[in-house]
């Protein structure tokens, strides 16, 4: 699968290892500043 | 088929990686948002305090504090001299995503009856991860709007989530009126858990005008 998926990004390997951190950073961040501070009090821990 | 399985196991990957993400924010991101928010509202009670009517500025003053604002800056010196919170009105997630939070409807502090707070044990800070090292005799500072009230520990249990006795003006005798002035502080236990309450109730021993 992951290969797969690498081999349909563009450019070489410079741009696709680019691509890959800017789309992981970008996901990081909407989990950590949007969707966990609207999980987490929804967790039944004190 | 073997197709299938070999895709399910490799999602497996980022599914744990989020998992491992979502754990890590609980621990420091939750933190992280109190800890600002405390910043905001100890500035705000330090500012009342300067003040020598105790009232925060135009409106109402003591006795009247909306849902979310501070309340009163509470100290415990067992827990080590830079343990202070600045507790907030009401208990809901949004307030105890702040700090730890007043039951509202029951006493404030220094009042005749029980004054109640509740607070994370894990996560958010954590204000009361450690009132189970409490002993009794411990003291417990609050320092309110209209003077620092200092509570003494005296009892420390473990209940169950129903037993809501416990936050009665006479704990655990719903309906008699009070005639003592108690503190009541309740968390989730475990820790990690909300399976049962741990409790520890103090009483009031001293009453001081602030200086200024």
């Amino acid at each position: 699968m992951y290969r797969f998926l690498w081999r349909r990004l563009p450019g070489g390997t410079v741009l696709r290892l680019a691509v890959v951190l800017l789309l992981s950073g970008a996901a990081m961040a909407a989990l950590w500043y949007v969707v966990f501070p609207w999980l987490a009090p929804r967790v039944p821990i004190g | 088929m073997r197709a299938v399985t070999r895709v399910i196991g490799e999602l497996c990957l980022p599914v744990g990686l989020v998992l491992l993400l979502f754990y890590a924010y609980l621990l420091w991101g939750t933190s992280a948002e109190t800890e600002r928010e405390q910043r905001v509202l100890q500035r705000r009670l330090g500012e009342v305090f300067g003040r020598h009517d105790g009232h925060a500025g135009p409106g109402p003053g003591l006795g009247a504090v909306r849902l979310g604002d501070a309340l009163a800056l509470l100290r415990i010196p067992r827990l080590g001299a830079h343990y202070r919170f600045a507790v907030v009105e009401g208990v809901g997630p949004a307030e105890l995503r702040k700090g730890p939070g007043h039951y509202p409807g029951t006493a404030l502090p220094g009042q005749l009856g029980n004054f109640v707070l509740s607070g994370h044990r894990t996560t958010y800070a954590a204000p009361f991860n450690r009132i189970d090292e409490l002993r009794r005799g411990d003291d417990i500072v609050v320092d309110a709007r209209d003077a620092r009230y200092t509570y003494e520990v005296a009892r420390k249990e473990v209940v169950d989530p129903g037993e809501v006795d416990v936050v009665d003006p006479v704990p655990d005798h719903p309906g008699r009126r009070p005639t003592t002035a108690m503190m009541t502080m309740t968390t989730c236990h475990p820790e990690f858990s909300a399976a049962q309450r741990l409790i520890v109730q103090s009483v009031l021993v001293r009453r001081e005008e602030r200086h200024h």
